[in-house]
């Protein structure tokens, strides 16, 4: 599971980019404003994919699992706060979704994971430690949602790991 | 390749033999309108590929977005108790949109499950079980509903019977092939 399909994407080991994206038409969320914690970053191509295989939705149904590992999900696509807002509320979701809209991907771009000839993110997922270290990452083939498996198995290593770490939380 | 976390035990609802040469899990929620769409082409793809064949069913509720679908869940689990899991599952799926309450009494006076039975199987007493399912679907990659298994590995191709068919039958012979090897 640690192999990804895109050769752009930054790998584990690297620092995570730092971002500020808006959250909601009020609200901004910072990955400074996550740390401390295990992060998921799920960029995702848009809103609005068909129903019963969303990859948000789904991740929607496991979210206890991702808390009950410390973890904090965030979704973010090319989609404005609006769409997302509509789509958030549609489907119940419980994490935010954030816009990656204005410069438009530019945070899927530092992740090296925007796709230029269709303007949207990449389906890939970044798992980043406490420390804002990305310790796993993985892209999907656009079309095939990834399920979670990996982002558990990465959660699961980070917990192995924290101790010999001496990072105290 | 996403590979099944919990292999096929006796806490499954299966239908073949366990010698069969190829088993297909199916993760399902009854309320869900593609597993809805697969049902009848499972079905047929049961009755194709016959001896051959094992099918079984774990529960994958997706509760945030189908209000319906843990209660339809606990009642299949309640039939089970009884031997009757396949005939619910098969009720359930052959009508998806009733799945409140008063239907699944319903369904169960049809199955010759009284009303206090009905009451105390939905009384949580299946959540673990069916929350298990859930997890080790979730750490087998379960990607959504249904997601299929073919001895083992996720299936991310078509869902039409002729698809199907040909995958579960090339599965069959590959699995005929490393026994060969190991024997030798």
């Amino acid at each position: 599971m640690s192999e990804t399909h895109s050769p752009t994407a930054l790998p584990a080991g690297r620092a995570a980019p730092a971002f500020t994206l808006p959250a909601t038409p009020d609200q901004t969320v910072s990955l400074d404003d996550l740390r401390g914690k295990p992060v998921i970053l799920a960029f995702y191509p848009a809103d609005w994919s068909p129903v019963c295989g969303d990859q948000m939705a789904l991740y929607n149904e496991i979210l206890p699992e991702f808390h009950k590992a410390g973890a904090q999900l965030v979704g973010i696509s090319v989609d404005g706060v609006w769409c997302h807002a509509a789509f958030a509320g549609e489907r119940k979701l419980h994490f935010p979704l954030l816009s990656d809209f204005e410069p438009k991907g530019a945070v899927a771009r530092s992740f090296g994971v925007y796709r230029d000839k269709e303007g949207i993110a990449e389906r890939a997922l970044f798992v980043i430690d406490a420390a804002g270290i990305i310790r796993w990452s993985f892209v999907s083939p656009l079309g095939i949602n990834p399920g979670a498996d990996g982002i558990l198995e990465a959660l699961d290593n980070l917990g192995a790991a924290a101790p010999s770490e001496g990072t105290a939380s | 390749m996403t590979r099944l976390a919990i292999p096929v035990g006796s806490q499954d609802h299966v239908q073949g033999q366990a010698q069969a040469a190829v088993t297909l899990v199916e993760y399902g929620d009854y309320e869900c309108p593609y597993c809805g769409e697969a049902y009848p082409v499972l079905k047929a793809v049961q009755r194709a590929m016959g001896d051959q064949l094992r099918f079984v069913f774990r529960n994958f509720p997706l509760a945030e977005m189908h209000p319906h679908a843990l209660r339809a869940a606990e009642f299949a689990e309640t039939a089970a108790e009884l031997g009757k899991f396949w005939q619910a599952h098969d009720m359930l799926y052959e009508n998806q949109t009733a799945l409140r309450d008063a239907d699944l009494y319903a369904y169960g006076l049809r199955l010759g499950l009284d009303t206090d039975v009905v009451t105390q199987g939905l009384d949580g007493r299946f959540d673990r079980k069916i929350k298990e399912d859930f997890t080790g679907g979730i750490r087998s990659g379960v990607n959504g509903t249904p997601s299929l298994f073919i001895n083992g590995l996720r299936y991310d191709g078509e869902r039409d019977v002729d698809s199907l068919v040909s995958a579960l039958r090339q599965a069959a012979r590959d699995a005929i092939r490393p026994r060969a090897a190991t024997t030798r």
